[in-house]
């Protein structure tokens, strides 16, 4: 990454041409009115979402069937740079045809990727990704107007960074969502914490209830709680669960029992014996300390031929990324 | 497809004859100036001479030093750093003063002299961007050691009261040191008659080389060096000397210093005509009356308009410009010298920075008007904020 981030200024050059193309001219752009609500037989809805005074500031129009709640038609305007239109503009495209609950699913992650040439490629750079944020957020908006709640009663909003106007659930959604493990990609992602970065942590100018360091923190433990739960789940419902999703101790656990059924008969037929020490998480790698017993320590395939077979047979049944290390 | 260059204030187009000057030195006159042999000294004379052009382009005497530096963030950097060196660190002084609009190379010096316990004051600008004399003087302290303040800045390029801000430095006996980067070669320099201790300057910005720049030292203000080794430039600023750029900015100097009367009249005439044609597009502001300005730059505000997405539209018309300063163009957060003015909220992020140069043209500021304008009617037909009034409010 070093050699490639030497040289700035790269932003436009990241832009998919799908997303070029919209900011030049962009399909949905316009207005939708009273009288084309009633052309169409619908209710017109119009939302904003974002301020000028932040740079980002979207206005979206629906025209939505009372009986059914499908979108007829969606129109945007949008005060903001060229991403920002683009992911507009898709977002109307995606809202289109749809039920308002359905809208409501679409999520900056649908209009990121319906903006993609490739689809392993980003179509923009990490430090654009807020405008798609916030064509997600006006939807939510429109909806909560259409159903004539309050969008914070409908979200349960609590606005962490007021500069951006970015919610308690927007941040905590958008970590869970995108994996987000820094509050930088939060800022990246959601815009929050890049104005007077207050909301950041304790100690800028002026005293916040929420901080990002706090919710990055907590949203974090929340995730590795689900996976936790999730993961046990699974076990008692007897369904497979890949090794990476495995707490620890399963992991040891399932270490154990291929050790069991594999290696460990052998061991024991040549008069030794191996234990396990500790399993620990090391960035990709799984790494397995364990400890030779009997005629196993000191022999001299306990580091060579005897440790790639436990090693392998390992790898094979279980994952890839697992080191077997002898103490 | 046309091009036009209006970013003049983020880097210049060197001059052909500079590129002419340069030119010898890489494969013909290529020796080491600090050698003994042939090779090295005949590098010299063209030394001698580049200096010279450069003590003259700023009116310095002979006794007073232009170290060469390798630009202007390492002059700037040089200054603020050895003060603290010199007359903070003993505990002698522990304050400067400088501006909320500086360039990133001060504010960033700054702050790290901030994280070394020294305390910095930051002066407002007023609502035209530019630094009150007075302002200077209120916050002076009897600790304070350095005060640093451009002499015109690179967003507005409003232009500084730098002899009065000197006068009042020598009053009180403050080092005072300025950033002249976007002064040079739009506007008469004359470091004597400004009175001033150090300046900083970077040949890129006067069509001179990229790579090359210097400080001004005043004599007797000599300052610990930054860049310690071969004892080149008399031990101020080791480092083999940077032949050809040293050769291409005395050059660019003196060729700056040529073209002055051109820029103020000619340059300026294609600005206020570019100027007064913007200004007919509803709902726009330039920062800054026109005579306290360099002659070359226009900070617009236009209403409703983005100002990455007008640069997105002028740059599809191959027409080059800025949203602020170049080194924070990848920076999402508003530009700073909008805040610092106090300008309307809803006007912090429409500004953009044309700067001209002599190389500009009457037809490429008739092909900028004519692009700029439909730029415009395309954004605003698209803004969620001009020409709406909302129904619900």
């Amino acid at each position: 990454m070093a050699k490639n981030d030497l040289i700035g200024g790269s932003i436009w050059e990241e832009y998919s041409q799908k997303v070029q193309d919209l900011m030049n001219n962009p399909r949905n752009k316009g207005e939708l009115t009273e009288e084309d609500a009633k052309r169409l037989g619908g209710k017109l809805i119009v939302a904003d979402y974002g301020a000028e005074s932040c740079g980002d500031a979207v206005r979206l129009y629906w025209i939505v069937d009372p009986k059914t709640d499908k979108i007829l038609d969606a129109k945007f305007k949008s005060f903001g740079c060229g991403t920002a239109i683009a992911s507009s503009d898709t977002m109307v495209e995606l809202c289109k045809g749809k039920t308002v609950d359905e809208a409501v699913k679409i999520t900056n992650i649908d209009v990121e990727k319906a903006m993609r040439d490739h689809p392993d490629v980003p179509a923009v750079p990490p430090q654009k990704m807020h405008c798609s944020v916030m064509a997600y957020d006006v939807i939510k908006k429109a909806a909560s107007l259409y159903k004539g709640v309050d969008m914070d009663s409908f979200e349960d909003e609590i606005i962490v960074c007021e500069c951006a106007r970015v919610s308690l659930s927007t941040i905590k959604e958008v970590i869970k969502l995108n994996d987000l493990k820094t509050v930088e990609e939060i800022t990246d992602y959601t815009k929050a914490g890049a104005f007077c970065k207050s909301c950041i942590k304790p100690g800028g100018h002026e005293e916040r209830e929420y901080y990002l360091v706090d919710i990055l923190a907590e949203t974090r433990r929340e995730m590795e709680e689900e996976k936790m739960k999730e993961a046990a789940e699974a076990l008692e419902n007897g369904q497979e669960v890949a090794f990476n999703d495995m707490t620890t101790v399963q992991k040891l656990k399932a270490i154990e029992k291929v050790i069991d059924e594999n290696i460990r008969q052998f061991l024991i037929m040549d008069g030794g014996n191996l234990e396990i020490i500790d399993v620990k998480e090391n960035g990709a790698y799984t790494d397995v300390y364990i400890r030779y017993m009997g005629a196993c320590a000191g022999c001299a395939s306990s580091t060579t031929g005897t440790l790639f077979a436990i090693e392998n047979t390992l790898k094979e049944k279980l994952d890839e990324n697992i080191r077997v290390l002898p103490i | 497809m046309k091009k036009v260059y209006l970013d003049n204030n983020a880097t210049t187009m060197v001059d052909p004859k500079v590129k002419e000057a340069m030119d010898p030195f890489f494969c013909e006159i290529f020796g080491n100036p600090n050698s003994l042999h042939d090779f090295g000294t005949k590098t010299h004379p063209y030394l001698r001479k580049a200096m010279d052009q450069l003590y003259n382009g700023i009116n310095a005497r002979d006794e007073d030093d232009i170290v060469i530096t390798s630009c202007a963030t390492e002059s700037n950097n040089w200054v603020i750093k050895s003060v603290f060196f010199d007359h903070i660190k003993n505990g002698e002084k522990n304050h400067v003063i400088t501006t909320e609009v500086e360039h990133p190379s001060v504010l960033a010096a700054f702050k790290w002299l901030e994280s070394q316990g020294v305390k910095v004051t930051y002066l407002p600008v007023n609502s035209e961007g530019i630094v009150e004399a007075h302002t200077v003087k209120d916050f002076i302290r009897e600790d304070t050691a350095l005060v640093s303040i451009m002499w015109a800045n690179n967003e507005t390029g409003m232009i500084f009261p730098i002899e009065e801000i000197a006068q009042i430095c020598k009053e009180n006996g403050v080092l005072f040191h300025t950033d002249g980067v976007q002064a040079i070669g739009k506007i008469k320099v004359d470091v004597q008659k400004a009175g001033i201790d150090y300046m900083s300057f970077s040949a890129h910005k006067f069509h001179g080389p990229k790579g090359v720049g210097g400080l001004y030292i005043k004599a007797g203000k000599e300052l610990t060096p930054l860049l310690h080794g071969g004892e080149h430039m008399r031990g101020l600023r080791s480092g083999t000397l940077n032949v050809p750029g040293i050769v291409g900015m005395g050059e660019a100097m003196e060729l700056a210093s040529y073209y002055l009367e051109f820029e103020a009249k000619k340059v300026r005439a294609l600005r206020d005509k570019l100027e007064d044609a913007l200004l007919e597009i509803p709902d726009t502001f330039v920062v800054g009356s026109r005579d306290k300005r360099v002659p070359n730059t226009i900070l617009i505000s236009v209403r409703g308009v983005e100002g990455e997405a007008m640069l997105w539209d002028l740059n599809r018309a191959g027409i080059a410009a800025s949203t602020g300063s170049a080194c924070a163009s990848e920076d999402l957060e508003a530009n700073p010298v909008m805040e610092a003015i106090g300008a309307e909220a809803d006007l912090a992020h429409t500004a953009v920075r044309l700067s001209l140069s002599r190389f500009t043209t009457e037809e490429d500021i008739d092909y900028t008007i004519e692009v700029f304008k439909k730029a415009v009617e395309r954004l605003r037909s698209i803004s969620s904020s001009y020409a709406y009034k909302p129904e619900n409010i």
